[in-house]
């Protein structure tokens, strides 16, 4: 009974969406109050209804009520009850669920929170919000219904896939889809910005919450990926360059461009086409993505659910949205005017270049994802696509943002004298250097890539320290005035240091890790790297719904014992699937990282163990850009828009 | 049970990555052949190389690099070597020939672009700001002219 009620609130949902999605846009447009006003009540409809929906399914995993196949398929009376409720959203069919439901909900925040939006905008991106959910719920209940019964339910479930029962990954999606389905609040403002013909300030200030927030979720979500991939696989890589994390990648990219981009339109009135392109872009990589992982049209490590008529529809979705989306600012780009006017060497000319960086590292990365299918169809030439390449391609990106970012934040608006800043950073800069020198002496010639790493790591931070330090004035009582900073002067050092720190932890893993593969015996020892790591016992257990054979080491340093590690390999017989649980140690300056692998013939095991130099930053960095991001957006100017809401409705581009 | 745990493990034991038997005792020649395993491609695996791959065709190939590089193959010898058996496919980093230099020249071609663009922009925008300090009225002009003469 509560899977059919969770599946007509589904429907209805559809019904509430379709008329969201036109009255208040007949409303806006004959400018009739009463038609506008629909929008809300619609929208927290929507969201309550799908939320009920997806209480329903959630409830069905819950008490493992087999009836419901997509239960069956995925999960198992002997799962961890976390892994149950997780497990919803852990297959294709209840992760759309996730998405709608994540889609409604940003649709009501903005009815919520969007008191001070003049009502013609706010009905149109309400609406807006909601064509994109009418067309979501149709793929669901047309291709990937979650509710379907099965005729005759059987004994037990086929388990979930036992890669996916881990909180890292379990809260992965989640993060990842807030971020996406962001992005789609800011596609709904551009299009009503395009439709209304009007971009001002105000519009700026009212999409970069919303773009801050989108992008903070991103930025936790893929963080908690790679982590997820760093402990589980069982190697210690953290990013792959694989289609779907490329697929989560893109949108980051844009969306951080549309952050500063916005920022320009907010503050000078300059860049408007070009921010309204770059909201339509962020969210066409959004919808990209999703079709990426959905078709498996790429295949990837990711392809838990691929069905190709699934992607046929979401590509569709796609065609319309963007198609509608970029016809319609074919139209209307010209309207949007700038005004602010500013000299070649100043704040503005930074961050164009910082969009047109962030931009085209983001197009070389879809290039290289999609060039496998684009030299098959065109080429006849079946090949790989793989890490060197974006390794190669990407990376000087990422060094010129490097190397520009501590400068160009520190320039003021309009017309800037680029000496003083650099004097303002000299300190700074001779700091990065030391450290990069320092780097550079003390590894024994290999690559350059550690040095100039750390390099632009140090420079980064430093500049981030400078730039903040510079906001607190003259003469005595800067660091009480420091503390009295508001929030968005903390959020952008904040953020940029972020940027540095995860840079040195990319390099320093890259550069300067080491590995040990051997054999050993129970208590038996090995060095690594300063450390012995000694084989203590491994034995068989058995956990809730795995098999697991545990080895126990113990790590020391000059004879002193640091800790204890349980590395693990486990069977889920029921979905028949090995898994790898890595032990880790986990250090400031670095992580030491065993895996235990198969038993020998002479009655040893096989033991890969790793040392991970500065790990740890690889994801406290993307913490400290993810609390940037917070910091900015709890920033009282944000929540009040207090000058938006006096403007007159802002005033219409010319 | 404990047969039965056994087995179990046994039967769905993956090949760990680089097993500790393949590895050469020359550690010259093992570093070469990571290198190598690095730049291939699992062909039975979503994007993995074959050098962090549990796949058991990825220990065939890593194998197979060992085997050429004792038997005194360059590193480029390997790499043809497999590449003729296995297509081009393998290759995680596609060769810079033919079609793919427009996947190469992708990344400088749109920066390039993307800086005239930017440029034009900025042109666009400072020369705005000319007229605007630079026209002034009739009256202004006369005022000016007068204090200028004084």
């Amino acid at each position: 009974m509560i899977i059919e009620l969770g599946h007509f609130s589904l429907i209805l949902a559809l019904f509430v969406a379709c008329l969201q999605a036109a009255i208040p846009l007949i409303g806006a447009h004959r400018r009739w109050p009463g038609w506008m006003a629909v929008a809300e009540p619609a929208a927290t409809a929507q969201f309550l209804l799908i939320a009920a929906s997806f209480a329903a399914l959630t409830y069905a995993f819950v008490t493992s009520d087999f009836s419901v196949r997509l239960v069956v398929l995925n999960s198992h009376t002997d799962k961890p009850l976390l892994y149950k409720i997780t497990g919803t959203w852990g297959n294709h069919e209840g992760s759309m669920l996730l998405w709608v439901l994540i889609l409604s909900l940003f649709g009501a925040a903005v009815a919520w929170l969007g008191d001070n939006l003049p009502p013609t905008l706010k009905a149109r991106v309400l609406s807006v919000q909601a064509m994109i959910g009418v067309a979501f719920l149709l793929f669901i209940l047309f291709t990937s219904n979650p509710f379907l019964r099965v005729a005759v339910p059987p004994f037990n479930g086929q388990d979930l896939n036992p890669l996916l029962q881990d909180p890292g990954l379990a809260f992965h999606p989640p993060f990842l889809y807030l971020g996406y389905v962001g992005l789609s609040t800011t596609f709904s403002f551009a299009v009503a910005a395009l439709i209304e013909g009007r971009v001002d300030a105000a519009w700026a200030r009212w999409v970069r919450p919303w773009t801050l927030a989108a992008w903070m979720f991103l930025t936790v979500g893929i963080g908690l990926g790679s982590w997820w991939a760093y402990y589980e696989l069982g190697w210690g890589g953290f990013w792959f360059w694989d289609p779907v994390e490329n697929a989560s990648f893109m949108p980051w990219l844009f969306a951080a461009a549309l952050l500063h981009s916005a920022i320009v339109v907010e503050k000078r009135e300059a860049l408007k086409s070009w921010t309204i392109l770059l909201a339509i872009l962020a969210f066409t990589f959004s919808l990209i993505g999703t079709f990426i992982v959905r078709s498996g049209i790429l295949t990837s490590v990711h392809a838990f659910a691929t069905d190709p008529e699934r992607g046929v529809f979401i590509l569709l979705i796609l065609a319309v949205f963007v198609g509608g989306a970029l016809t319609l600012f074919a139209f209307r780009a010209s309207a949007m005017q700038a005004k602010g006017v500013f000299a070649a060497k100043s704040r503005e000319t930074a961050l164009i270049l910082n969009n047109v960086l962030l931009a085209v590292s983001a197009l070389v990365v879809f290039t290289g994802t999609i060039w496998p299918l684009a030299a098959e169809m065109f080429f006849g030439r079946k090949l790989s696509v793989g890490a060197p390449f974006f390794n190669a391609a990407f990376t000087p990106f990422m060094v010129a943002i490097g190397l520009l970012l501590p400068l160009g934040a520190m320039l003021p608006w309009k017309r800037a004298r680029v000496g003083r800043a650099a004097r303002a950073l000299l300190p700074a800069f001779g700091l990065a250097l030391a450290v990069g020198a320092l780097a550079w002496t003390m590894q024994s010639g290999r690559s350059t890539l550690g040095p100039v790493g750390m390099f632009l790591a140090a420079w980064l931070i430093s500049g981030a320290a400078v730039d903040l330090w510079s906001r607190t004035g003259r003469g005595a009582g800067r660091l009480a005035r420091l503390l009295r900073l508001p929030r968005a002067d903390w959020g952008k050092p904040v953020a940029h240091a972020g940027l540095g720190v995860t840079m040195a932890g990319i390099s320093a893993m890259l550069a300067w890790q080491a590995e040990d593969i051997r054999v050993m015996q129970e208590g038996e020892s090995l060095q690594i790297a300063g450390y012995e790591l000694r084989l203590d016992a491994v034995n068989r257990e058995q956990g809730p719904n795995y098999f697991s054979t545990k080895a126990s080491f113990t790590l020391s340093r000059d004879g002193r014992e640091i800790a204890t590690m349980l590395p693990e390999k486990r069977v889920y017989p029921v979905a028949q699937m090995p898994t790898t649980e890595a032990a880790l140690d986990n250090g400031f300056l670095r992580d030491i990282y065993v895996v235990i692998g198969d038993p020998q013939d002479n009655g040893g095991w096989a033991v890969r163990s790793y040392y991970k130099p500065l790990a740890n930053w690889i994801w406290g960095g993307a913490i400290l850009m993810a609390l940037g991001g917070f910091l900015s957006l709890s920033d009282r100017r944000f929540r009040v828009a207090a000058g938006a809401r006096k403007l007159p409705q802002g005033v219409p581009a010319e | 049970m404990r047969r039965l745990i056994l087995v179990l493990i046994l039967l769905a034991a993956p090949a760990l990555a680089v097993q500790p038997d393949e590895i050469l005792d020359d550690p010259a020649l093992e570093a070469r052949a990571r290198d190598i395993s690095a730049g291939l491609r699992c062909l039975v695996c979503r994007s993995e190389n074959i050098d962090e791959s549990n796949a058991g065709l990825a220990r065939d190939l890593r194998l197979l690099v060992r085997e050429r590089l004792v038997a005194g193959d360059t590193n480029e010898e390997v790499v043809d070597y497999i590449v003729d058996r296995y297509g081009e496919y393998v290759l995680l980093k596609p060769t810079v020939d033919g079609a793919n230099l427009l996947l190469w020249l992708a990344g400088p071609l749109m920066l390039g672009a993307g800086l005239v663009m930017g440029g034009l922009y900025l042109r666009r925008r400072a020369a705005a700001s000319e007229p605007e300090t630079a026209r002034l009225s009739k009256d202004e002009e006369a005022r000016l002219r007068e204090i200028l003469d004084d």
